[in-house]
């Protein structure tokens, strides 16, 4: 792909990157340092922004990041990967002056990057309490909720099915928001505190989740969503058929100059975030035509308006108001993708306009449609309460209906963001806290 | 366009905006360019006994991402040879015979050494003659510039020497490491200078590298107090010059204002309190001569607004400078917060609220905004709300008529007036 300018830049490059010491000075400068500001009200880990941004601009780098990494113990990955046009920078007073936000999450990377992915460490894990704690799952919810602990002096082990911890983080976000060295750079630093990570180690096959009860004072469950369900249209199976989050962590685990799509066609299925990085990422990676397939308008699709414009602006194509029906194969091979024309009848429910058939020509096919809740997983703990649709029933403080057992994350919210999660994690902790001094 | 042209103590250029004596009028190569991009004149580098420079001589205040809104300096006066200064001066004068090249002075006190560099100095071609007795650092050591000009006495004995046999006018450039500036101008006049020039740099140590803690500029770990300049300090000369030209005992004596001059705004400032011409450094060696385009532009453009001419402008604002004791004390001002301007940033509300008079009210709205609003029997009118907010035109000091006569502070103590009055909100 190329820049405005024409110049090449990798497929994989820092969509917003970092800021040199005079632009990050200019712009910590233009914060107004606003009384009761909107912009720490939108944060879900509350992070006292005015505040690490003011430091910033002292040139106390060290004590800004201390300020947003002790409200959110992965603020560097949510550096990259938060949503700011929505939360933080949406909120900036500056918009009423017709004035650009401040880059507030350019600015939290460059005050987190020099420590998170430095060698001193800010936090040291406090004296041990005698409690300890088991996680379950590696993602952003268990992190958020073992670091909260490790510095309230429990030893915490975290159980993670997968080669390498941060789920989401390290596997589930295009490369070019999050790469794959920083999210593990940024996990080594949370073992800093003290926190155990088993990883290929998967509760319910390789340890039962009646040993951790056993074992460990309290549990927290953070075992976020499994992949994305099929369609269930014919084709799903041929050559070229995956889901968009396995293409998005092949890339990220692969090795860089491996990966090509140049002279391929890609039709991705679906309208959130996760179909935003596929349509994206593919298009970086040099597909000719990338198709995004939403069945409903454009108003209706799951993704922030900022990432549609993203995917505008890479040349996605918008396929809206259609559905896919079959997916072509010849020689076992993906070669097309058969769709159909939807409308809404008076009810507002979906319907497909009969005779409107259309094939899109592409080689790849990417679902992301949806991730799979861990019912499987919630039917073998006795007593786990679970909605219809599949969400973890829990109080505000993470509380299931288990004793003991806390949880927090897309296994509750169903899906929303890092942040959202590390916070859920912090919260469920400081409770586990409560729960644990009151019983003494 | 207006007529920008000027004639100070008879020192005539086609513009007020004048180089000030600095690195930017170290040669006639400089010179030269600046006259071709417009400069009325130029105070040429001081001339004097040979020094020797340090290397690294200049250090900056930065504020808030803005570079150099203050500079000091440990550099002397010329260290190029006499004789290749005076024929640079008199190739430049030769070339633009309509720009004024004044030459700065700086000898040693004796009167034969200021007689014999005057002379030089008018040989060469010089329209006017600058005495430096401003340089805060290095010279005055050698008990010349600021040392000279910090004895008024010292001053008058040089000036006198120096008109023994000046045929060309005479500026006096004072110092403003003095308690009181109007005693060197006044030693200056007496000795019969034909205007005066101010303010010279400020005796300063403009900060340290933290990371070494060595003083800056550095010279090899070292350094020394220099002389301050550049935006930081155009107030402090807007008050000197000011003092100067309502003093009875120099009123009328012409003024050629330095001291952070970056843009017309600021000369309109200088001349409205008594300026004839202005001299710029600090900004040029910001920003190059081409600034002298906008200077022009902009002071002409102002003048062509109010249809008034340069000389209608010049010390127009003298008038309302006037002692603390003698401002009415019953103008009464109140802030007024225009809530559809406001952006809820709740500035106001901390600065009045921890920095002065608690007369702001805020609460969080359910919109989730911050709402601010004055309390008008609490709000004393100091302005700083006004001056925190950063959106243009939201809060005004807006005045509160009430019956009472105007009223200073000397009518009041003495009886013959009486107070509106105050806010009776209780803190």
């Amino acid at each position: 792909m190329t820049d405005g300018s024409g110049l090449s830049a990798s497929p994989f490059a820092d969509y917003k990157p970092p800021m040199e010491r005079g632009a990050a000075m200019v712009e910590a400068n233009r914060c107004l340092n606003c009384y009761d500001a909107p912009c720490i009200r939108e944060c879900p880990t509350s992070i006292d922004i005015p505040g690490f941004i003011k430091k910033i601009a002292s040139d106390n780098l060290r004590g800004s990041a201390r300020v947003i990494l002790e409200a959110n113990i992965l603020g560097a990955s949510c550096a990259r990967v938060c949503p700011t046009e929505e939360l933080c920078e949406g909120a900036c007073v500056l918009h009423d002056l017709h004035e650009e936000p401040i880059q507030i999450g350019r600015l939290q990377r460059y005050a987190t990057d020099p420590v998170v992915l430095g060698e001193k460490a800010l936090f040291t894990a406090a004296p041990s309490n005698g409690r300890k704690v088991a996680c379950i799952g590696a993602g952003p919810a268990s992190l958020g909720c073992a670091a909260e602990l490790a510095q309230l002096g429990y030893e915490v082990v975290v159980f993670e099915k997968a080669d390498q911890p941060g789920g989401l983080n390290t596997y589930g976000i295009a490369d070019y928001k999050m790469d794959y060295a920083t999210a593990l750079a940024e996990i080594e630093w949370v073992k800093q505190l003290g926190v155990t990570i088993r990883c290929n180690t998967e509760v319910g096959v390789d340890v039962s989740v009646a040993s951790l009860f056993e074992d460990f004072d309290a549990v927290f469950m953070g075992v976020g969503l499994g992949g994305v369900s099929p369609v269930g249209i014919p084709g799903e199976d041929l050559e070229g058929s995956e889901d968009a989050l396995d293409f998005i962590a092949e890339l990220k685990t692969r090795p860089k100059d491996d990966v090509s799509l140049a002279g391929k066609s890609v039709a991705v299925i679906g309208g959130g975030n996760t179909a935003i990085d596929a349509v994206t990422q593919a298009s970086r990676l040099g597909a000719e035509k990338v198709y995004m397939v939403y069945r409903r308008t454009r108003e209706r699709m799951g993704a922030y308006a900022h990432e549609q414009e993203l995917a505008r602006k890479d040349g996605g194509i918008f396929v809206l108001e259609s559905m896919p029906v079959e997916i072509l194969g010849e020689y076992g091979r993906v070669i097309g993708l058969k769709c159909q024309k939807t409308r809404s009848d008076a009810d507002g429910r979906l319907e497909p306009v009969p005779g409107s058939e259309f094939v899109l020509d592409v080689d790849r096919v990417f679902r992301a449609t949806g991730q799979a809740k861990r019912v499987g997983f919630f039917e073998t703990i006795d007593g786990l309460e679970f909605d219809a649709r599949g969400k973890v029933i829990a109080d505000e403080d993470g509380r299931t209906s288990v004793k003991g057992l806390w949880t927090g994350g897309d296994c509750v919210s169903g899906g929303k963001e890092v942040v959202n999660a590390v916070a859920e994690g912090k919260r469920a902790a400081l409770s586990i806290h409560q729960t644990l001094e009151g019983a003494e | 366009m207006a007529d920008l042209s000027c004639n100070i103590a008879g020192i005539k250029s086609p513009n007020p905006f004048w180089l000030a004596s600095a690195p930017p009028t170290n040669t006639g190569y400089q010179v030269a360019n600046a006259f071709e991009a417009g400069w009325g004149g130029a105070v040429w580098k001081t001339l004097g006994q040979p020094i020797v420079n340090t290397w690294s001589r200049y250090g900056a205040m930065d504020l808030n991402g803005q570079k150099i809104v203050g500079l000091n300096n440990i550099e002397l006066i010329t260290d190029r040879p006499l004789e290749v200064n005076l024929k640079e001066i008199y190739e430049v004068k030769k070339r633009f015979p309509n720009n004024a090249i004044i030459v700065s002075l700086m000898v040693e006190s004796k009167r034969e050494a200021w007689h014999e560099i005057v002379k030089k100095a008018e040989d060469a071609g010089a329209d006017g003659l600058e005495l430096n007795f401003g340089c805060p650092h290095g010279m005055s050591e050698r008990g010349m510039g600021a040392a000279v000009g910090q004895v008024p006495e010292y001053c008058q004995q040089i000036t006198e020497w120096v008109k023994e046999v000046a045929t060309v006018p005479v500026l006096v450039k004072l110092t403003p490491n003095v308690t009181d500036i109007r005693y060197p101008a006044r030693a200056a006049k007496a000795a019969g200078a034909d205007g005066v020039s101010l303010i010279n740099t400020i005796n300063s140590v403009i900060g340290l590298d933290i990371d070494t803690l060595a003083p800056r500029p550095t010279v090899n770990g070292w350094s020394s107090h220099g002389g301050y300049c550049g935006p930081a300090v155009k107030p402090i000369a807007l008050n000197m010059l000011s003092q100067i030209a309502t003093d009875p005992e120099t009123l009328g004596l012409p003024i050629s204002g330095i001291g952070g001059v970056s843009n017309w705004k600021d000369a309109v400032e200088f001349i409205a309190l008594g300026a004839t011409s202005v001299q710029v450094c600090t900004a040029v060696m910001h920003y190059g001569f081409r600034i002298i385009e906008d200077l022009c532009d902009g002071l002409s453009n102002y003048l062509d607004e109010r249809s008034m001419t340069l000389d209608e402008l010049r010390g127009i604002s003298l008038e309302r400078i006037h002692d603390w004791k003698e401002l009415d004390l019953n103008y009464v001002v109140n802030a007024r917060i225009d809530q559809d301007k406001c952006i809820g940033c709740g500035l106001c509300y901390t600065a009045c609220e921890d920095g002065a008079h608690q007369a702001i009210f805020s609460e969080r709205r359910d919109d989730g905004r911050t709402f601010v609003e004055v309390k008008p029997d609490a709000c004393v009118g100091c302005n700083l709300c006004s001056l925190v907010c950063p959106v243009d035109g939201c809060i005004e000091m807006v005045q509160i008529p009430n019956d009472f006569e105007p009223c200073s502070w000397e009518e009041y103590s003495s009886g013959e007036g009486v107070l509106a009055p105050r806010p009776t909100y209780e803190r």
